[in-house]
C-alpha cells in the first residue's frame, strides 16, 4: 500500500513517540518527529503519543502549540495521553484539552501501574480481536452524539472516531499489530 | 485480562521516555515537580545528598511519606528499596507504587543477590555501570535500566562514564561474529541470550535512562545526547536555589537537548545550582556506585 505521498507528524515532546515512528515506517509512511509548532504546517496527519498528559500540556503551552493543534486541518490520532489531550474534558485542570473530540475522559481510570493490563479489544472494522496494552489507562466516560465507537473492551468504548480524529485509550504502538495504524493512514489518505 | 506481564512493565517505561523523574521528599515538593512537568516522582524520606551526609543505614522510605506523595500527584510515583531486600519491595508493591528502584543509594540488604524481579507485578528500574551489569539486571526482570552515576554529588562525571561504557559495549557487540559472542558474554558476565539479542538489534531490550549527578539543564542535554532516553534528577533540583524554575528548565532541556539556542535560553536566570562534590573527596568505600553485583 502506498502511504508515502502524505506526511505524518508525531508530536515528540515526551512519551512513546519512537514506537509510533517505527510502526509508521514499517507501513511505508513518511514520518516527521514534531518538536516545534511550525513543523505542523507541512503535515497531513499527526499522532499524539502516550506519555504523561500533564508533561505534554506544559510543553504545549510553553512552546505555543495549543492554537496550532486545535486548528490543525489534518487527521489526528491520539493514544492514551494523546486521547486525553484530544478530549473536550479531562476532569483535570492540569491538562490542556484541545477539545477536538466531544468526550469526557477520566485519567488513570483503571488504577495504578499494578493494574495495567493486556486484553483483547473487538474492532468494528476487522473480525480478529486486537491484543491491546493498557498502561495506567484513561476511560472514555461520556461520548457526545456523532462519536463513532470502533473498539470495545469489557462493553466499554476504547477506540473511537470523531470526524478526522481517532482516539484510543490503549497503545497499539507497543504491539506488532499494525491494523489500527493502517486504519489511521487510510483516514489521512482519504481526506483531501 | 493479563496484569504484571513484562510487556506491561516495559510499557510504562516507554511512556516515561523523553521525560524527567524527580526525587521528592514531601507532597509539596511532589506538586512542584508535577507542575514543572515531571513525568514521575521518586518518593524519598531523604534525597541522596542528605543520605550521604547523614550516614548510618539508609532504608526504604517511611510508608507515610510515600502515601502522602501518592495522594498529592496524578503522575506515576516511584520508590526505592534496598538491593536484595525483596520484603521492602513487597511492601512497596502493596502500596501501589508505580515503579520500584532497587537502588544502590540505600544500604544493600544482600551482598550477593539482587531481587528476582520477575516475581513481581510492579516494574523495577536498576542502576548499572556497564553492559554486563545492565544485562544481569534485565535477566532478573528489570523493565528499565539507568546509569548509576554517583548519586547526591551533583557531579555528572560518573553518569557519563557509565553511559559511555554501556553504549560502547553495545556497539562492540554489533561488530562481533556469532562464534565470538559466547566469550564476550563470559567476559561481560551477562546472560548469553541477551548478548545475542543485543548483537542483533544494537540496543537494550528495555529503555535506558540516565541518573546520578544531574544538576543543570546542560547535564540533562549531555546525557540525552550520549544516548539516554530520559533523566532522573535527584538532589539537583531541591538542593538548588530555585527548585521550581530549575525543574521546569530541566524538563525543557530533556525535550530540546539537541538545540543549543533553546538550551541557552532555558539556562538563563536559574539561580545557584547545588554545590556539588568532587569524586576525589569521596573515599572509595563511600561511593554508592560500587554497590550492586
Amino acid at each position: 500500500m502506498d502511504f508515502d505521498t502524505k506526511k505524518v507528524g508525531i508530536l515528540s515532546l515526551q512519551g512513546a513517540f519512537s514506537k509510533h515512528q517505527k510502526m509508521l515506517i514499517n507501513l511505508g509512511a513518511t514520518v516527521e518527529l514534531i518538536r516545534y509548532p511550525e513543523q505542523l504546517d507541512s503535515c497531513d496527519g499527526l499522532i499524539i503519543p502516550g506519555g504523561e498528559s500533564t508533561t505534554m500540556s506544559k510543553i504545549i503551552a510553553e512552546m505555543g502549540f495549543y492554537e496550532k493543534l486545535v486548528n490543525f486541518t489534518g487527521a489526528i490520532f491520539g493514544t492514551c495521553a494523546g486521547a486525553i489531550l484530544l478530549s473536550s474534558d479531562a476532569q483535570d485542570p492540569q491538562v490542556c484539552c484541545l477539545a477536538r473530540v466531544p468526550l469526557v475522559i477520566q485519567r488513570n481510570a483503571y488504577g495504578r501501574q499494578v493494574d495495567s493490563f493486556t486484553a483483547p479489544v473487538s474492532l468494528a472494522f476487522d473480525a480478529a480481536p486486537f491484543k491491546a496494552v493498557f498502561i495506567r489507562a484513561p476511560r472514555l466516560a461520556e461520548l457526545a452524539d456523532g462519536v463513532e465507537v470502533l473498539g470495545i473492551f469489557d462493553s466499554q468504548p476504547v477506540l473511537v472516531q470523531y470526524r478526522n480524529n481517532l482516539v484510543s485509550t490503549f497503545h497499539p504502538e507497543l504491539t506488532e499489530d499494525v491494523r489500527i495504524h493502517r486504519y489511521f493512514l487510510n483516514m489521512i489518505k482519504s481526506s483531501k | 485480562m493479563e496484569k504484571g506481564t513484562f510487556e506491561v512493565k516495559v510499557g510504562l517505561a516507554e511512556m516515561l521516555k523523553g521525560g524527567v523523574i524527580m526525587d521528592v521528599t514531601t507532597p509539596e515538593q511532589a506538586k512542584i515537580a508535577e507542575d514543572a512537568g515531571a513525568v514521575a516522582v521518586m518518593a524519598l524520606e531523604r534525597i541522596p545528598a542528605d543520605i550521604r551526609a547523614a550516614g548510618g543505614i539508609a532504608r526504604m522510605s517511611n510508608v507515610k511519606v510515600i502515601k502522602a506523595i501518592q495522594a498529592a500527584v496524578t503522575i506515576p510515583v516511584m520508590a526505592k528499596c534496598r538491593i536484595g531486600h525483596f520484603a521492602e519491595a513487597q511492601i512497596l508493591e502493596a502500596l501501589g507504587v508505580d515503579f520500584i528502584d532497587e537502588s544502590e543509594v540505600l544500604t544493600p540488604a544482600d551482598e550477593e543477590h539482587h531481587i528476582w524481579k520477575h516475581a513481581f507485578k510492579v516494574p523495577f528500574v536498576c542502576g548499572c555501570r556497564d553492559l554486563g551489569e545492565a544485562l544481569r539486571r534485565i535477566g532478573e526482570g528489570a523493565a528499565l535500566i539507568r546509569t548509576k552515576g554517583e548519586a547526591g554529588t551533583g557531579n555528572i562525571v560518573e553518569a557519563v562514564r557509565h553511559m559511555r561504557m554501556v553504549q560502547s559495549e553495545i556497539r562492540k557487540l554489533t561488530t562481533l561474529h556469532d562464534e565470538e559472542l559466547m566469550a564476550e558474554a563470559k567476559k561481560l558476565g551477562a546472560p548469553f541470550e541477551l548478548v545475542q539479542k543485543i548483537a542483533k538489534t544494537g540496543k537494550l531490550p528495555v529503555p535506558n535512562f540516565a541518573a546520578g549527578g544531574i544538576a543543570t539543564p546542560a547535564d540533562a542535554a549531555l546525557m540525552m545526547q550520549l544516548g539516554a532516553e530520559s533523566v532522573f534528577v535527584g538532589s539537583g533540583i531541591f538542593k538548588s536555589e530555585d527548585p521550581a524554575k530549575r525543574a521546569r528548565a530541566i524538563v525543557l532541556a530533556t525535550t530540546y537537548y539537541d538545540n543549543p539556542d533553546k538550551l541557552a535560553e532555558i539556562s538563563a536566570d536559574l539561580g545557584e545550582a547545588m554545590k556539588g562534590l568532587d569524586l576525589a573527596e569521596i573515599p572509595e568505600s563511600e561511593r554508592l556506585a560500587q554497590r550492586g553485583w
